[in-house]
């Protein structure tokens, strides 16, 4: 008796719930069709002055070379950090940037795309190099050593945390936002990583025309 | 009896209501109440030490369920995790205790969200590839499945006909 009446509020709450999330996926594609290139787009954000993230660092690439800041001079940079031993966000992030630089086609050579580990300890440069070869070619990875990595960081205002896992291991918390800065360094904007693909490649081209 | 009419019926409203694309009859597998359908991982960069694992676990049973373990070929541990990204933190937290499966509810595995963590990769993963592994569940026990491997970013479990999709 009391079961069946279960099943029934179960039922009934579930076809709401369906129903719900239908009139939801719905009203938001109605409202993303309606504000699409509306101010909603983008939003006009005003700062006095340029917030201080990106600064002095000194890393090593995947080809094993020093690089400074210096080294991305002379053309915007899109700066991210991650790590390898990540399942989901890392690869995910630097699958979306190898499709932004098709996207961008002959604009993507006159932008410097960044990835930096946060875990130096296993991502050395041979790894990383090794790691690379799934993506876009021109993306950069960056590594040096674990103080190294702190002052980078520290220059982009990105946090991360080593938390202990399971069986002796460790997984990365960090920044998962993407920076763009402009061909001196200075910080432009910051890509959050649920923003959708048009959103991220509109800054990347704005980025690129300065 | 009613319960499993119902259940079938609440099934195809449900099945109903999704997008078209997504109706295609996924793998299912079965062990007592527990039903897995379409398992999926996706493929890993060049070097990569982990991968992740995707599905929809459903308990058709009136008796909640756990998954409490489970292996693959290609790894050597299999671990369940909740992956978030708050106020533009990355963050991935063990599920400990059993990923919990309610009767009549269904657990989604899915990128962004929970899913199995493949630790300690003994290859890599490439679009196309199926992998074999077990789930172990408290009641149900052992149930052997098959992941099919899409690409690096897929958001969605691949078909047969599109291993490649990117979103």
């Amino acid at each position: 008796m009391s079961s069946t009446l279960k099943i029934i509020r179960w039922v009934a709450f579930t076809l709401i719930a369906v129903l719900l999330l239908q009139i939801g996926f719905f009203a938001w594609h109605w409202y993303r069709r309606e504000t699409s290139g509306s101010r909603f787009a983008q939003p006009v954000i005003t700062t006095t002055g340029v917030p201080d993230v990106g600064g002095p660092f000194s890393l090593v690439n995947h080809r094993g070379e020093r690089v400074t800041q210096d080294t991305f001079k002379g053309k915007p940079t899109v700066y991210f950090f991650g790590f390898t031993h990540c399942p989901e966000v890392c690869p995910t992030t630097l699958f979306e940037m190898t499709q932004h630089l098709k996207e961008l086609g002959p604009d993507a050579d006159r932008l410097n795309v960044v990835f930096v580990t946060v875990d130096p300890e296993r991502d050395t440069p041979e790894l990383l190099k090794t790691y690379m070869e799934s993506f876009d070619p021109r993306i950069v990875a960056l590594t040096g050593t674990p103080e190294e990595v702190t002052a980078a960081a520290k220059a982009f205002r990105v946090a991360y945390r080593k938390v202990p896992t399971e069986g002796g291991n460790y997984t990365m918390e960090h920044s998962a936002s993407v920076i763009v800065t402009d061909a001196q360094g200075g910080f432009v904007s910051l890509i959050d990583y649920h923003e959708d693909k048009a959103t991220a490649l509109a800054k990347l081209k704005r980025a690129i025309r300065g | 009896m009613t319960k499993r009419s119902l259940f079938a019926l609440l099934s195809t409203l449900a099945i109903g209501g999704m997008p078209a694309a997504m109706a295609q009859t996924p793998e299912t597998y079965r062990a007592g109440a527990i039903v897995v359908e379409a398992p999926w991982s996706r493929a890993t960069p060049g070097g990569a030490k982990v991968g992740s694992g995707y599905m929809r676990i459903m308990n058709t049973g009136s008796e909640p369920d756990r998954l409490v373990g489970g292996s693959t070929v290609v790894a050597e541990r299999f671990e369940v995790h909740r992956s978030t990204v708050v106020e533009g933190v990355a963050r991935m937290e063990p599920v400990i205790g059993g990923l919990e499966i309610g009767p009549g509810q269904t657990v989604e595995l899915k990128p962004g969200a929970l899913h199995a963590m493949l630790v300690n990769l003994r290859q890599g993963l490439n679009p196309g590839d199926t992998v074999k592994g077990m789930l172990i569940f408290e009641k149900a026990g052992v149930l052997k499945i098959e992941y099919r491997v899409g690409g690096i970013g897929a958001q969605t479990a691949p078909t047969a006909a599109n291993t490649h999709q990117g979103h």
